[in-house]
């Protein structure tokens, strides 16, 4: 299958005056043509870091510190800002930043936002910008007349659909949503989900869907990786993951098992005691292993790499390979 | 004592709107109908869901619950007494049996307050506690309540050395060292973590279980509340529609609004990629500032009649047993069958 991103041995840290917080710490993964990859772990495991971090645009003090970022055959990492601002960023892959919908300027009608963000991407003349916009305002769902109106006068679903929409303005092949649907009502998010389901087939994009709920995750992605800490604990297709066998890692199965079902009536919800590890000092060995109610010895002190253990499905855990 | 320890009788709060030129000149006031009619009654020992879409009016009625403003009309009955208007001095005494928490770990916490500076103030303001040694021990005790043990590895600490949920078992700490009755319990639009919500809800059960706590805990997520609580009752635009036992009022779903906010829940199973989901409302919600004429859910309602249009808000009536609805039609809709999903 074609992959439209390909990302091999990625490590971000942010610098700051304590040390380096090891946010994105040597992660790989690819994405196929067309289909939904989601992104799922607790606050602080790194989510918007690799999201900003697959544009070459980490946020200050954060620096890619090793990996490659492959698009179309070329490691974007090594291209600089020029280039990148002309032909990969908007034009292949494109991001809705988390809380974008509540950062529009609120002096600026949504046609003026809009036509300077499609500007500062690609020169157009005025009227070729302006009928861009009227097409992607249309395509996420919106009438022209919510161009001529401020954010303030629009609902919540709507500013997440402008904000989609400038995403989508130069075609890119794929679309990071980082946290899209997470400060919605739940009728809002159901129709954004929608949204995103309709673009992807009609315009065979591809997206990386970012949140922290695994409920979420199971209505629009095709496969699902879970973050912990920095690092990849698991990768599986949707069925994998959610199906009747059930994730193989013990964090998903912890962080699924907390998450509560409409249908189910349980007694009891799952929780995982304590915390995430500090990424300034990261503990040795896997980095889940002080809340893993199956750890054991060699957890401590060895790191477990991320092996494919059947096929499509890449874990991290001692206790889930083989022979071992 | 009754086994009723709240009970609201058609409560509303009307907040005066901002009025344009036109309306000024004209004196035409307008209301922004944030809690519209509410009447509800809670039992003594239960855990109570308020749930609804962003807006409608669930805060609020937390507010009017806890006597932090006065309602435009209506009663708040606590314990057999009438508390709608209270003196100084009797609303000092219920404000420290009704107690509320905000469901949100990250919410600010005085940076300099260590945990034991945070318990000991309500008791120095409530003039609790002979000494400081006194309020110190109460102060311990309530972090065991809530799990934080052993107390000495925390009294010392400050909100940035406590993880999350750690804080929020602070924040409850903090409401239950003055043996409240009542918690109104407020949960935002959730960042949370599932797994530090699902720590969160599972203290605060024990907590309401061993000491025999009644809870308002109000919520967006039906998921949660059908866990969490024992009868659940959906808001809308400031007015009750459906209130239930939890399990009947998602099993057994007869307002076209809760089936609506049923079917737009994600589920964590799998095989629903590749379609989407059908979501059986229309539009957005209006503005409290302009509710709609008779059934105020009617313009997003894909059952409305020409009758449902007009006059009155259909009353929220039982229809079976402990379960209410305020729709005209929610017989015929139940006998179309489950259609709609
Ligand atoms: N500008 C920054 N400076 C220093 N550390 C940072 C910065 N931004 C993020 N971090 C740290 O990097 C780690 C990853 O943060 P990131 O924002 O990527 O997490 P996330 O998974 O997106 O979390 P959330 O679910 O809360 O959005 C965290 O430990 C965070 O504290
Ligand atoms: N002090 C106030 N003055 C004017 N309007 C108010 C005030 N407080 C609340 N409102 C309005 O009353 C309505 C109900 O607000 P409320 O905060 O109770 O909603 P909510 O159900 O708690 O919403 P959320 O789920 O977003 O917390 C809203 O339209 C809100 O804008
Ligand atoms: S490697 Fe060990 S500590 Fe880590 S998840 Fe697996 S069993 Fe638990
Ligand atoms: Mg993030
Ligand atoms: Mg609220």
């Amino acid at each position: 299958m074609e992959r439209v991103l390909d990302v091999r041995n990625l490590k971000v840290y942010y610098f700051t005056s304590k040390g380096p917080v090891r946010a994105v710490d040597d992660i790989s993964f690819y994405i196929n043509k067309g289909e939904t990859l989601g992104v799922v772990g607790e606050s602080g495991c790194g989510k918007t870091t690799l999201g900003t971090a697959l544009l070459n645009m980490p946020t200050p003090p954060g620096k890619v510190v090793g990996g490659e970022i492959i698009i179309d055959g070329t490691n974007i990492l090594e291209l600089n800002e020029n280039q990148l601002r002309k032909n990969v960023r908007w034009e292949k892959i494109s991001m809705v930043f988390q809380g974008a919908m509540n950062s529009l300027t609120p002096a600026y009608t949504i046609e003026k936002q809009m036509l300077e963000t499609l500007r500062y991407h690609r020169e157009l003349d005025e009227q070729e910008a302006r009928e861009r916009i009227k097409k992607y305002v249309n395509l996420v769902g919106l009438s022209d007349d919510v161009l001529k109106r401020y954010p303030h006068e629009l609902s919540g679903g709507m500013k997440q659909r402008i904000v989609i929409a400038m995403a989508l303005f130069l075609e890119p092949e794929l679309v990071i949503c980082d946290e899209p649907t997470t400060a919605l009502d739940v009728v809002v998010q159901a129709q954004i989900i929608n949204l995103l389901k309709e673009l992807k087939q009609k315009l065979n994009l591809s997206f990386i869907f970012v949140t922290h709920d695994l409920a979420t995750e199971a209505e629009v992605a095709d496969r699902i990786m879970v973050m912990y800490a920095g690092k990849i604990a698991e990768i599986g297709t949707n069925d994998q993951i959610y199906g009747e066998q059930g994730p193989m890692h013990p964090y998903t199965s912890n962080l699924l098992a907390a998450t509560p079902r409409l249908h189910k009536k349980v007694e009891k919800l799952n929780f995982i005691p304590g915390s995430p590890p500090d990424l300034l000092n990261p503990p040795a060995g896997c980095r889940f292993h002080l809340r893993c109610p199956v750890v054991m010895e060699k957890c401590r002190t060895e790191e477990p790499p991320l092996k494919e253990v059947e096929k499509d499905h890449y874990v991290a855990c001692w206790r889930c390979y083989e022979n071992e | 004592m009754s086994d009723v320890i709240f009970e609201l009788k058609n409560v509303k709060k009307w907040f005066p709107a901002r009025r344009n030129l036109g309306q000024l000149l004209s004196g035409e006031r307008k209301w922004i109908k944030a809690v519209d009619g509410v009447s509800l009654k809670i039992k003594r020992g239960e855990i109570f869901g308020l749930i609804g879409e962003s807006g409608c009016g669930k805060t609020t009625t937390g507010k009017l619950i806890m006597k932090l403003m006065e309602p435009s009309d209506g009663q708040i009955i606590f314990n057999g007494e009438d508390v709608t208007h209270l003196d100084k001095e009797r609303l000092g005494q219920y404000k420290r049996n009704v107690q509320m928490i905000f469901q949100d770990p990250y919410a600010s916490m005085n940076p300099r307050f260590r945990a034991v500076d945070v318990l000991t103030e309500p008791l120095e303001i409530h003039g609790i506690g002979k000494s400081k040694a006194e309020r110190e021990e109460l102060a311990a005790k309530a972090l065991e309540a809530v799990k934080l043990t052993p107390p000495e590895d925390f009294l010392g600490r400050y909100a940035h050395m406590l993880s999350g949920g750690q804080r929020q078992r602070l924040a409850t700490a903090r409401t239950l060292i003055l043996s409240p009755d009542f918690i109104v319990a407020d949960e935002p639009v959730s960042m949370i973590d599932l797994s530090t919500r699902a720590e969160i809800l599972h203290m605060m059960k024990e907590v309401q279980q061993s000491m025999g706590l009644t809870y308002l805990y109000i919520t967006h997520d039906l998921s949660t509340a059908r866990y969490f609580t024992d009868r659940i009752a959906v808001m809308y635009l400031g007015k009750i529609v459906e209130m239930g036992y939890a399990d009947d009022l998602i099993d057994k779903a007869k307002h076209p609004y809760t089936k609506a906010l049923i079917s737009a829940v994600c589920e964590p199973v799998s095989g629903k990629v590749n379609q989407s989901k059908e979501v059986p409302i229309k539009g957005e919600i209006p503005s409290a500032a302009n509710i709609p004429e008779g059934c105020r859910f009617h313009p997003r309602c894909l059952y409305a009649k020409p009758e449902c249009m007009q006059g009155e808000d259909p009353e929220l009536q039982e229809v079976e047993n402990g379960h209410y609805v305020a729709c005209i039609r929610y017989k015929e809709i139940e006998e179309m069958g489950t259609s709609w999903r």
